[in-house]
């Protein structure tokens, strides 16, 4: 694992303030799946906060992103609008997708979320295309793309890395490796015993980082993404993590060993990073306290909108089966 | 003397085909082509297609892939969500199959899936046909597969003419279309259009009027149906032929139109039988024209098997144009037919 630099505190408080946000926004619909306030299929990312607060704050709003159905701390942090994004949660016509693509299909391209995939492995393909063209075009944007430790055993991530490496494409293909493929535990379905040493079957650069640790998650990302900036190629970045919630909202999570959870939940990233933004002097108590508050007010600002929106006419459903809006 | 059709430039479909890229390709800096063996030094692909393009536009436009059907296809479908033309080249129809979630999961959804953010300009090429030997794994016709997703367009040319105008359709459509090239008629020959020929996509083509009864149909069996409507109108009997040329969005306006005129319909197909692109057209037919039909609407298609290997299996396994004229003959003398054939 790369060594945990110390970061400048601003930066270390943008992550927490995106993780936070992050935190509340999931809090917040498990809350109303929970209690019946909303009925949509939902993977929480609850311990997966930091990783990708950290891997934003190196990205800018025209760099691409292709996350899967467990992505909505990835979406938050490449800047979702709340509203859209609780609409589309709704299925209502204001949502990100006009209620066409739901919780596992967000799609927001303003903010460079171009594909989030309900199918395991299916967006390594697609993120070299966007990475391609941006090499073609020197635009010089990069694409991440975000999936979990099981997508590495399916033929797509294979193929992908290959053709990355080939090509040298501005491409990061960032595992979250969260110790559970589905149900099933990593040492059941994975015969190496860290995802970025598959990287060196593809002459690919292959870094392993504790994805809980914002300091090592923001040096890694910054590595990863100032190389595939520079046409130095892509990189496989693995971020060790942990998922709390199981695999689906519901899933009781009886095969996660007792003492793992305890253990698991012992290295909560969110607390961590909490006290280091104490300490590094970015924030106060108050502050967080107050920041918290206006998260809170920001996501029921966005709930109410969703509720407040209508349905799309049933008139929708022919529309964007084509360009030309032809159907039979 | 010579006349005017004497010295046309003929063209094989080969040549359509490349044609159609080389000049998509002068015409649009965002089209590009990705595919195993398609750049010059390995040879301009298998069947020569792409052979001289790597050279014209250079090997970033031109890109010879790993042998990796769903990272070609992927690829293909990220550059065109970013705004590129991508063409993906399959070297054949039954490859397509290790690149399916990203055709029906993807490519064809995404516009829908995102609400009409995001739209996947991509065309497929691939090529298939049976009657070469070359079995079960090389040579299906799978396009009914393709027509059942909502969101492909599925293009099957039967003229070299048609494959240039059509392809070019493709490579400037904003949906994914998966293009067919039949390998069994690579070689045939047929009048060049003029430059930058383009055809609508979703457009069927009555490539023979007539009044007695619609052949309707796509790709190779239309070479046959030319030779049958010919044969038959020295009986007399007034073919009219159909060319789909798009199986998917389906032109039912101008299918139901020709029959509404003829009351009959034949139709022919290359792929098996069942659960075909014949059914769907049948279905239609009935549908709308039941009560004008003089006879029951029938399909010719290959046999629903795997596709042999061996000369006679294979022969066996392919639809027959002995088969569509008998069925042509068929609808003609059924119950209250107006037209008898001397025999």
């Amino acid at each position: 694992m790369s060594a945990s630099r110390t970061l400048p505190p601003k930066t270390l408080f943008e992550i927490y303030r995106t993780a936070l946000k992050i935190q509340l926004i999931d809090e917040k619909v498990r809350g109303l799946l929970m209690s019946g306030r909303m009925a949509a299929v939902f993977y929480s990312p609850r311990g997966q906060e930091i990783l990708a607060a950290a891997m934003s704050a190196n990205l800018q709003p025209t760099d691409y992103l292709v996350t899967t159905y467990r992505g909505v701390h990835d979406q938050v942090a490449k800047g979702i609008p709340l509203k859209q994004l609780f609409a589309e949660y709704y299925g209502k016509v204001t949502g990100t997708c006009k209620g066409k693509g739901g919780p596992m299909h967000i799609t927001y391209p303003k903010a460079g979320i171009m594909v989030t995939t309900g199918v395991v492995g299916a967006g390594l393909p697609i993120a070299n295309g966007l990475a391609l063209a941006s090499q073609l075009k020197g635009d010089g944007r990069v694409t991440v793309v975000t999936f979990g430790d099981g997508a590495s055993n399916i033929g797509a991530f294979h193929e992908s890395l290959n053709m990355a490496s080939l090509w040298k494409l501005p491409v990061i293909f960032l595992c979250q490796n969260n110790g559970y493929g589905e149900c099933t535990k990593y040492e059941k379905a994975t015969a190496v015993a860290n995802i970025a040493d598959r990287a060196s079957s593809y002459s690919m650069r292959g870094v392993t980082v504790d994805g809980n640790d914002a300091h090592a998650m923001y040096e890694a990302t910054r590595e990863a993404v100032e190389r595939a900036r520079n046409g130095e190629g892509p990189t496989l970045l693995e971020a060790k993590t942990f998922r709390f919630m199981g695999h689906y909202f519901g899933d009781p999570g009886a095969y996660i060993p007792k003492e793992e959870y305890a253990a698991a939940l012992a290295r909560d990233p969110m607390p961590k990073c909490r006290a280091q933004v104490l300490q590094s002097g970015a924030a106060t108590e108050a502050d967080l306290e107050a920041l918290a508050k206006q998260i809170n007010a920001e996501i029921d600002e966005a709930l109410q909108f969703a509720l407040d929106s209508v349905p799309p006419d049933v008139s929708e459903i022919d529309v964007d089966i084509f360009a030309d809006g032809a159907h039979v | 003397m010579t006349s005017a059709s004497d010295t046309q430039k003929t063209i094989s479909f080969t040549d359509a085909y490349r044609i159609a890229l080389d000049e998509s390709m002068a015409l649009d800096d965002s089209v590009i082509m990705l595919g195993e063996d398609i750049a010059d030094e390995e040879g301009g692909g298998v069947f020569k297609v792409t052979k001289g393009l790597s050279t014209k536009y250079g090997r970033h436009r031109v890109r010879t892939t790993p042998i990796s059907e769903e990272a070609i296809v992927g690829a293909a479908v990220g550059a065109a969500l970013a705004g590129m033309r991508p063409i993906a080249e399959i070297m054949l129809m039954n490859f397509v199959t290790v690149a399916m979630d990203q055709i029906v999961n993807h490519a064809a959804k995404l516009r829908f899936m995102s609400g009409g953010q995001t739209s996947v300009p991509l065309t497929i090429r691939t090529r298939t046909g049976a009657g070469g030997g070359t079995a079960g794994q090389h040579s299906d016709m799978l396009e009914a597969w393709f027509a059942h997703v909502a969101g492909m367009k599925v293009v099957v040319p039967s003229s070299p003419a048609d494959a240039i105008g059509l392809l070019a359709g493709c490579i400037f459509d904003d949906d994914p279309c998966l293009f067919i090239e039949d390998g069994m008629t690579r070689t045939l020959q047929g009048p060049a259009p003029p430059p930058n020929h383009r055809l609508p996509l979703g457009k069927a083509n009555v490539l023979r009027a007539g009044t007695d009864v619609s052949l309707i149909s796509y790709g190779r069996p239309i070479q046959d149906a030319k030779v049958i409507a010919d044969n038959l109108a020295k009986e007399g009997v007034s073919v009219e032929i159909v060319d789909l040329r798009t199986v998917s969005p389906l032109d039912t306006e101008t299918v139901l139109r020709s029959v509404a005129k003829t009351r009959r319909a034949v139709i022919a197909h290359e792929a098996p039988r069942s659960f075909g692109v014949g059914a769907e057209v049948a279905a239609h037919i009935q549908e709308h024209l039941f009560s004008d039909l003089k006879a029951p609407v029938l399909r010719v298609a290959s046999r629903d098997v795997p596709v042999p290997f061996t000369k006679v299996l294979e022969q066996e396994f392919l639809y027959k144009r002995s088969a569509m004229e008998a069925a042509i003959r068929k609808t003609l003398d059924a119950n209250g037919a107006g037209v008898r054939l001397a025999r």
